[in-house]
């Protein structure tokens, strides 16, 4: 790793509650820091709010990350306070341009360590083509917070028309995803608990605002858009369900899990549908527009293993009730894909 | 395909089912005596494809399910006390107890608990604590017990002296003699645990066949395996030629795991346990050995083991002993969900009335 820039220019090693004091500690973190590599000119003007140039309808969404391990396969607490963000912004059909970010430091984490995770943020920023314009520091007192929470706000330029929205899916849609499931949220699981599967799991943390920019502009009639974060697949297509009012058929045999990730969640008897994911997309939209969805997105980074994994339907047309998500096994039989209740636990036997 | 794949083929699942249809010529009620069985019948989808004339009944093999009121309360009476650390597996956490009560709202209230994957995990944690007792909570069958044992072991040669085990592991043989005793059950054939014969073999389920004349069958978790074992009972049904199958041949030895039985049973021996729904039943538990009761947290701790009663209403007793389907419970789905369970078998993951209510369409 290289060395730390700030070694050069402070003599901090450890974060003080000093750092969060206003005064000239402050002001050392913040310029010798966040304005090193957040680097652009709004951010740089160091006003109170930011000055954005935006019109039209706003896309606009908040999100706070406490991961744990900050670093892991694929990414770190970081890479996850931008993607997850902008994601989130993007899957109302919108172009992602500003983001915030607020950082709560516990008193005694290592300079080196924060470096890193901004750094990580900056890089990420810079390839979803969006720039941190504000933002804020807190440093609260040793046990306090664990090491560092960062909450992210961005915003954004809808410019699907009409605008994607989870009530939208229509009976006779597909149902797209943009690649396998389950990667993040076993990856992170693994990490916390020590668990050194000797196998290529990795996190999936990736920004999907340019894909889905191609999507509304190249494919369009985007009925639903969303990223299946935490409670994974299952959760959020149980919300689309029931907020459509529709019945989500979907195949098990089709839906892409990495036999890495299949094999670890059956030792840990956890279902890889219901772990988060941090780059993949959910599209709904007219059935004729589906294979030009998934031709688009295969052909773009993050998108290579897209798949239709099932189909939106009226109740009337059974199995299944308005709100429910039903999983046709590969033997042909039928279950409901329900919401998960609390968080998964590891079973006993 | 790879190995596992083929055991959840989709066509040879096809044509196991078509013989089954075919083969079946009256009805045929079985038990999954392994909660892991019973889920894997729900997730694989296989439950509307059986043959209306198979009935299953699912089983006293969850281990979360049969763990008695009183021992939940013994856990919740630890979780709190001052220097304790609890380590546990993670479905014990939201089992209710008394009054609703459970673990994770215990750790709300600041009670130190930690879920592990291992027992070792907990060994580890107290390594890590030294000023703490870090008590771990034995809960499970054959499977797990070795693992404990073993670990129990290892601290006695480590000289940690502030790792405990609060020990209410049950054996799964004495449950079928109580559910074959009892003639409401009419039980025509068992699904045996898999995981459980891995260290038992089949010596300790002879009796079902010879004495009570009840086919079993240890198999695995995939679709293959129990269609393959459904075939098996068909077949001893007709020809009256009950035994002991052993169709999860891939991971269970006829003659089970000696070195585990040996570890297991030399940390513990059998006791009389109780069983929640079921109630006391001779010989099913076990209990630590003179030699090691240093480790015992019932003893070092001083935890009484008060007999609660049964929580109103609840029918899992019922449900664990194949005399009630899951949706025949007066709470089903009204009182009892797995947001507000009632009992355990609502619970667990492995819990069959979770398992009716999750996957039911």
């Amino acid at each position: 790793m290289s060395k730390s820039p700030l070694a050069d220019t402070l003599s901090e090693k450890t974060l003080l509650l000093d750092h969060g004091s206003g005064g000239h500690a402050s002001s050392r973190l913040i310029g010798n820091l966040f304005f090193r590599h957040f680097d652009n000119p709004i951010l740089n003007a160091m006003n109170d709010a930011a000055r954005l140039d935006m019109c039209g309808p706003i896309s606009m969404s908040t999100d706070s990350y406490t991961v744990d391990p900050l670093f892991f396969p694929g990414g770190d607490i970081g890479t996850l306070a931008v993607h997850g963000t902008v994601n989130d912004v993007a899957m109302m059909g919108a172009r992602p341009r500003y983001l915030s970010c607020g950082f709560i430091l516990e008193e005694g984490l290592p300079m080196e360590t924060l470096e890193r995770i901004v750094v990580s943020m900056a890089a990420a920023a810079s390839e979803a083509g969006v720039v941190i314009v504000t933002g804020d520091t807190k440093v609260v007192p040793r046990g306090a917070v664990d090491k560092v929470f960062i909450n992210t706000t961005g915003l954004g330029e809808i410019i699907a028309d009409p605008a994607p929205a989870g009530n939208c899916a229509r009976p006779g849609d597909a149902v797209l995803v943009s690649g396998t499931m389950g990667d993040h949220g076993l990856t992170v699981l693994s990490g916390r608990e020590g668990l050194n599967f000797s196998t290529d799991i990795r996190s999936d943390s990736a920004p999907l605002n340019h894909m889905v920019e191609a999507l509304v502009t190249q494919v369009g009639d985007i009925h639903v858009l969303r990223d299946p974060t935490r409670g994974g697949l299952a959760t959020t297509l149980n919300e689309i369900a029931g907020q459509s009012g529709v019945v989500i058929h979907m195949r098990e045999a089709d839906v892409p899990v990495r036999e890495s990730v299949r094999n670890g969640c059956s030792f840990l008897g956890l279902d890889p549908l219901y772990l988060a994911n941090e780059g993949k997309l959910i599209c709904i939209l007219p059935q004729e527009k589906a294979q030009a969805a998934l031709e688009l997105m295969r052909s773009m980074p993050y998108g290579e293993n897209a798949v239709q994994v099932g189909t939106v339907r009226d109740a009337a047309d059974g199995p299944g009730k308005a709100g429910q998500v039903v999983l046709e096994t590969p033997l042909g039989g039928h279950r409901l894909l329900g919401m998960l209740e609390g968080e998964q636990l590891p079973r006993i036997c | 395909m790879n190995i596992a794949d083929s055991f959840r083929d989709p066509a040879l699942c096809k044509g196991l089912l078509a013989r089954l249809h075919e083969e079946l010529d009256r009805p045929l009620r079985f038990m999954e005596v392994c909660g892991t069985h019973t889920v894997a019948i729900f997730q694989s989808g296989l439950r509307p494809l059986l043959p209306e004339g198979i009935t299953h009944l699912s089983g006293p093999g969850c281990p979360v399910c049969v763990t008695h009121e009183s021992e939940v309360a013994a856990f919740l009476d630890l979780a709190g006390r001052e220097g304790i650390i609890l380590a546990t597996f993670g479905d014990l956490m939201r089992v209710p107890g008394p009054k609703g009560r459970n673990l994770k709202l215990a750790q709300a209230e600041g009670a130190r608990v930690e879920i592990v994957y291992s027992p070792v995990d907990a060994l580890q944690l107290a390594a890590k604590n030294p000023g703490d007792t870090v008590v771990f909570l034995g809960v499970g069958f054959e499977t797990t017990a070795p693992t404990v044992a073993g670990t129990v072991m290892m601290a006695k040669a480590q000289g940690l002296r502030n790792f405990k085990v609060l020990c209410f592991h049950k054996l799964v043989p004495p449950a079928l003699r109580v559910l074959l005793d009892d003639p409401e059950c009419a039980i025509d054939s068992f699904l045996l645990p898999g995981h459980v014969s891995t260290v038992l073999g089949l010596e300790p389920y002879q009796f079902v066949a010879g004495k009570y004349g009840t086919p079993g069958v240890i198999t695995g978790f995939d679709p293959v395996d129990i269609l393959e074992s459904l075939l098996i009972m068909v077949e001893q049904r007709k020809s009256g030629d009950y035994r002991i199958v052993n169709q999860y041949r891939r991971a269970v030895a006829d003659s089970g795991n000696a070195r585990a039985r040996e570890v297991m049973f030399g940390v513990f021996e059998t006791a009389d346990a109780l069983w929640r729904g079921v109630g006391r039943i001779p010989e099913s538990g076990l209990v630590f050995r003179e030699d090691y009761a240093s480790f015992d947290a019932l003893q070092a701790l001083g935890v009484t083991v008060q007999e609660a009663p049964p929580t109103p209403g609840c029918k899992c007793g019922e449900v664990l002993k194949g005399k009630m389907q899951p949706v025949d419970c007066p709470l089903f789905g009204k009182g009892c969900t797995p947001a507000k369970p009632v009992g355990p078998c609502m619970v667990s993951t492995e819990g069959s009335c979770a398992a009716y209510y999750k996957y039911s369409v």
